[in-house]
């Protein structure tokens, strides 16, 4: 083609109409593009209306605030802030405790949900497992029920008076407060581990499912142990599985809304900028709405880092191996 | 080895129980609750029969304030039938274009669809609350159906089942026999898209059917509020005062909200897995 094109250049005035067009794309080419284009139309119109908008919008407001006049007479004025939003939010006690909090229910219900998800996962994959459909179902209930559902139900099972749970440490003398101030984060970290930790687990299985099963037949007749071919063959080839769901779970942590502001109903000692969704909705209650966006960049740039650091870690811990 | 092997069975089956119980209990409790009057739901076992009053908890939450349950029902079923029903026909065309169309930008337009699937919904609700208020679009259905039509995550599906599952010959063949773009895309791919279709739209149905952040920032009308939203406002009366929805009418009420998902998940197993493993092979 590119000496085809070559040879024509030598050719004056005629040729080189023929040549543009030859550039150009064939016209069956151009009507494909064309078609597919319009094929896509509808979803980019949308997904720019109610994606690519709402975040320039955010990240607009997030740099102006309100400016009133003295004696608040007149209709309040939008003036450019600069970053004095960001340093404003971040210098909020109750914003950062906000994002603490939710970075240390993280690091600690992430792992443990994960492990719980890879070792059930383990487990239904070895062979001589009795009941896999059954118990595979039954993990993955709890996601089937929405969310709100599984926070209403555990609200009740948590609330001192209605909680079967405190009422059965009554019984054994012990005195139990699940939705007491120290006892607020395991009780969220309860609730979101019991939600999705079958949705995990169900990845991870279909994961183990694609693991041929003569890897793990020949290393039995080299004599490895269940455990280890678990340990040396199983889970280094779900890895992109574990990081998938690691990367999902950091996401939806830092997105942790809907299970501390339904505990709030039974549990008033609950602030309401528990989390920093749940502290950003707060500033829109508030009319705040430069706040709410503020505080949506930090969060959405916070998930973004971790969620890529944590990438860029296994990446090259991957790439060391 | 054949003595060891045994209890080891009997080891992970101990460990399945247990994980069962616990997945399980809190939802044997939700069920039994339902049938409990109040009183009973503060005394006794928790996790066992009180008076069996299920079929009057269950007229009270049709009938409480104003019969305004089946309301909520309906509206969810529309957010959730709609949004599901026009985004799957949106995605499909926009994955089968990805997959089939070779253009210029098609590989960037691609990544920039699976970066949005790891946006936050929740980050995406304020801003469009603020957008929405400015355009009179809040306390509307359109609030809650606009954003629901779009799904990345149905797109980034349907470009990898076309590509793998629609054959270019078939194209060609409906091409060469004269059928234009559109027709072929009707008649030949979305036949062959048909179980990817079916798993955008269950995926799509649930997250609306469960969404509580957008819904409830946007419907102040307890009339347009789906039923996740209805039902967290009747919890939040906390049961204080004369007119207060009674706890058990909570339970029963988020019990039966539950229900058509549940339909849902039992019956449409394989198009779960189609979708949960369609994540992990990015």
């Amino acid at each position: 083609m590119s000496t085809a094109t070559s040879r024509r250049t030598t050719v004056p005035a005629p040729a080189s109409a023929e040549r543009r067009g030859s550039r150009r794309a064939p016209a069956h080419v151009r009507r494909r593009a064309r078609t597919a284009g319009a094929f896509l139309a509808p979803f980019l119109l949308l997904f720019c209306a109610m994606y690519v908008a709402p975040i320039c919008w955010t990240v607009y407001q997030s740099l102006f605030r309100m400016h009133r006049d003295g004696l608040g007479l007149s209709a309040p004025t939008q003036v450019f802030a600069g970053l004095s939003n960001y340093s404003a939010a971040l210098a909020d006690p109750a914003f950062r405790g906000s994002l603490l909090r939710v970075l240390l229910i993280g690091v600690v219900q992430v792992p443990v949900m994960l492990a719980l998800a890879l070792g059930l996962a383990l487990l239904l994959d070895a062979r001589s497992t009795l009941f896999k459909r059954f118990f595979r179902l039954a993990f993955f209930l709890p996601y089937a029920l929405p969310g709100v559902v599984g926070a209403i139900m555990w609200s009740y099972l948590v609330a001192p008076g209605l909680s079967p749970i405190t009422a059965a440490a009554h019984h054994l003398g012990l005195h139990l407060d699940l939705t007491s101030n120290s006892m607020l984060a395991p009780t969220i970290g309860n609730m979101l581990t019991w939600g999705w930790t079958g949705y995990n687990m169900l990845i991870i299985y279909s994961a183990l499912q694609a693991v041929p099963p003569e890897l793990s037949e020949a290393a039995t007749m080299d004599g490895c142990s269940a455990f280890g071919i678990a340990w040396r063959i199983k889970i280094p080839l779900v890895r992109p599985a574990l990081v998938l769901t690691t990367v999902f779970s950091i996401i939806g942590t830092a997105q942790l809304y809907n299970e501390p502001a339904i505990l709030h109903n039974v549990a008033p000692n609950l602030s309401s900028t528990y989390t920093p969704i749940y502290a950003a909705y707060d500033a829109v209650d508030a009319n705040n709405f430069n706040a709410a966006a503020t505080e949506s960049v930090i969060l959405a740039l916070l998930a973004f880092v971790l969620s890529f650091g944590f990438l860029r870690l296994v990446q090259r811990r991957g790439a060391a191996l | 080895m054949n003595t060891l092997r045994i209890p080891a069975r009997w080891v992970t089956l101990g460990v399945l129980v247990i994980a069962c119980v616990y997945f399980l209990v809190p939802v044997w409790w939700l069920l039994v609750s339902s049938t409990k009057t109040n009183s009973d739901l503060f005394s006794g076992n928790g996790f066992w029969f009180g008076h069996f009053s299920l079929v009057a908890n269950l007229r009270q939450v049709f009938t409480q304030q104003g019969g305004i349950y089946s309301q909520w029902l309906a509206n969810s079923a529309l957010y959730a039938v709609g949004g599901a029903a026009v985004s799957t026909l949106i995605s499909s065309l926009g994955g089968y274009a990805l997959a089939k169309y070779p253009f210029r930008g098609r590989e960037l337009t691609f990544n920039v669809v699976l970066a949005a699937v790891l946006v936050p919904q929740p980050l995406l609700a304020i801003p469009l609350y603020l957008m929405f208020s400015k355009v009179h679009l809040v306390n509307t259905y359109w609030a809650v159906l606009l954003p629901s039509m779009v799904s990345p995550f149905g797109v980034y599906l349907a470009r990898i089942y076309a590509a793998a599952s629609v054959p270019d010959e078939l194209l060609e063949a409906g091409r060469i026999d004269g059928a234009g773009e559109v027709r072929i895309f009707g008649t030949i791919a979305l036949k062959v898209m048909a179980p990817a279709l079916v798993t955008i739209f269950l995926f799509q149905f649930v997250s609306i059917w469960t969404n509580y952040l957008l819904p409830v920032l946007m419907l102040a009308d307890d009339h347009l509020q789906p039923v996740t939203v209805g039902i967290v406002g009747w919890q939040s009366q906390r049961g204080i005062g004369p007119s207060a929805v009674p706890f058990n009418i909570v339970v029963t009420a988020a019990m039966v909200s539950a229900i058509p998902l549940v339909v849902l998940f039992l019956s449409l197993q394989r198009f779960w897995r189609t979708g949960l493993t369609a994540g992990s092979v990015k």
